[in-house]
């Protein structure tokens, strides 16, 4: 009889299980609340074991299975993790799907409240808050499973802009996880397991974290506000609606990626040291819209249409012809991309180091993200302080039932 | 410490369950998920069943036992194909050292009650691996229960820092 290294190790996920089953309060036997769920699920709410927890934003738990990924119609959680992973070299097919199947695991237990299998801190897992675990194929994971052929052409990386200045660290990348949540700890626990059980597969390539309002503090669906203090998502389609699902949802071909989307991920630096020099009138004319209200300005509310026509007395438009609204808007609803995007604040040393991660779902990439974006790069004035340093295409597989996991119409079979 | 917690649980979410007394019987690994549910009228279940990654040597599996009957059941060996030979240990403290050896008796289960095996506690001891147990792989183990009847289960491998075996054979009986 010899010794263990390690002896005094706590619970095993299953074993945690097993003893919450037993505590006074009831745990989430399913998950409760759609992809839409609001900010407050209310009664959707399952109230979660632990002590503790208080109730309402922590208890509120996103359903993982469905037709599509939850984390993309889902209204945006206040705390974002973006994990670019790189398959290791020796990983192929078979592999690949040991590892989906796993973070599958992973995702479906830390969503509902539970901690995941082989989890040594389930308790930290234990106020889901609106959890989501959102997985992307990167070009590089189809080639190393062999199946190049099934990868749609628009996962690929972008072309590139004049405008770019983009750094390999934030770039690229085989297999996107997605994780955001209303709680920096269960986020940050929920991102801690899926590494590890990732590692033995892939490296980290990059980590980008971001954030937005914590809940609570602005009125469900209002829209928040960018680093560089402008309201940012106005013009967005709305999950629930026909032009969100026409926008965002693969409904064609290939067959494989029917309910799912393609995620076009830009990390864009805003050079908040300049814009600290320029004037309010400045910052307005740039965008187009008014600072305090988001008002287009040639409108008096955030939601008015902008009249691109008008003329101000001089006889120039009142919302200039390089302006960001002008350049980037798309008459169509349903040609939209759908962004969900989080603030980043990296600074340290006295220099900003902030920006947006810049998160955009569409079905068709040439359609409806590349026009933009070519619009913009050849001329927004916004252009001025903001600079792409970060970019990454994914194809976001369709959700999963209870018992399969992410990419089987894929790999599966 | 001995580390061992008999709790009673209600039915757990996941679970993978065999009918006792039907040795031989073939019960296909769940086809998608890792520890998959498979409810049946019977006695014996597992509740989340996983097993250490190993690339040699030996390794162990642990789950939450549930028995859904009046009787206790006691679970006295096991086989896997995974593994050369299997052992039911347990960890106690002797002279202040954590140690892990075989388990008189087996495991016993309470009726309507649970038996926990953790890192740092009873656990199912896979030695002399034939091959690696990757992550993710999904590894059968048959337990055999006093008074004859089988208990098959799939456990998935997993990464696991913790529960370090460093068990040599042939020392465990000198107690």
């Amino acid at each position: 009889m010899t010794r263990r290294g390690l002896l005094a190790g706590g619970l095993a996920g299953g074993v945690a299980g097993a003893l919450a089953a037993c505590s006074p309060e009831p745990r989430p036997a399913a998950a409760p609340t759609g992809p839409n769920a609001g900010l407050n699920a209310g009664p959707n709410a399952r109230p979660n074991a632990g002590p503790g927890a208080a109730a309402g934003v922590g208890r509120s738990v996103v359903t993982f299975h469905g037709e599509h990924q939850a984390g993309i119609a889902t209204p945006p959680q206040a705390f974002a993790a973006f994990l670019g992973l790189d398959l290791r070299r020796d990983v192929g097919r078979e592999a690949i799907v040991r590892l989906l199947r796993l973070l599958t695991d992973d995702a479906r237990r830390l969503t509902a409240g539970r901690g995941a299998l082989a989890d040594v801190e389930p308790e930290l897992a234990a106020s889901p808050a609106r959890l989501t675990v959102t997985f992307g194929f990167g070009p590089g994971l189809f080639a190393a499973a062999g199946v190049e052929e099934m990868r749609p052409e628009q996962v690929a990386p972008l072309p590139a802009y004049e405008i770019d200045r983009l750094e390999e660290r934030w770039s690229g990348g085989d297999l996107l996880v997605q994780v955001c949540a209303d709680d920096g700890v269960t986020l940050a626990h929920a991102l801690r397991m899926i590494v590890k059980d990732a590692r033995s597969f892939a490296e980290v390539r990059w980590t980008q974290r971001g954030f937005r309002h914590a809940p609570g503090v602005l009125a469900a669906g209002a829209t928040q506000r960018n680093l560089m203090g402008q309201l940012d998502g106005t013009v967005n389609p709305e999950p629930g609606t026909a032009d969100f699902d026409r926008a965002v949802w693969i409904r064609g071909e290939p067959a494989w990626l029917r309910g799912g989307t393609t995620l076009v991920l830009r990390r864009i630096r805003m050079e908040l040291d300049t814009w600290d020099a320029a004037d309010r009138t400045a910052r307005e004319f740039s965008v187009g819209r008014r600072l305090a209200d988001g008002a287009p300005l040639t409108g008096r509310s955030e939601r008015d249409q902008p009249d691109f026509d008008r003329l101000n007395g001089a006889g120039l438009p009142v919302i200039a012809e390089y302006a960001h609204i002008r350049r980037a808007h798309v008459p169509d609803p349903g040609l939209r991309m759908f962004r969900r995007v989080y603030n980043y604040d990296e600074g340290t040393g006295g220099k900003s180091d902030s920006g947006l991660i810049f998160a955009s779902y569409q079905a068709d990439i040439p359609r409806q993200y590349l026009p933009v974006q070519r619009r913009l790069a050849e001329g927004d004035l916004l252009n001025e302080w903001t600079t792409p340093i970060g970019s990454a295409v994914f194809a976001i597989p369709p959700g999963c039932a209870e018992g399969g996991w992410i990419g089987e119409t894929l790999l599966g079979g | 410490m001995l580390v061992r917690r008999t709790v009673m649980a209600a039915l757990p979410l996941a679970a993978v369950t065999v009918l006792a007394g039907c040795a031989g019987q073939n019960a296909p690994a769940p086809a998608a998920a890792p520890a998959s549910a498979r409810p049946a009228a019977a006695s014996l279940t597992i509740t989340d069943p996983w097993v250490k990654a190993a690339e040699k040597g030996m390794t162990a599996a642990f789950g939450t036992l549930v028995n859904d009957t009046d009787a206790p059941i006691t679970v006295v060996s096991g086989t896997s194909p995974a593994a050369g030979r299997i052992e039911l240990h347990e960890v106690v403290d002797s002279d202040g050292s954590m140690v892990m050896r075989p388990k008189q008796g087996g495991f016993v289960v309470p009726p309507r009650g649970t038996h926990q095996l953790q890192p740092g506690g009873d656990h199912i001891m896979l030695m002399d691996l034939p091959k690696a147990v990757r992550p993710g792989d999904e590894v059968q183990v048959t337990l055999t229960l006093q008074g004859g009847g089988t208990f098959r289960f799939t456990a998935v491998g997993k990464d696991f820092a913790g529960a370090r075996e460093d068990y040599h054979p042939g020392h465990g009986d000198k107690e």
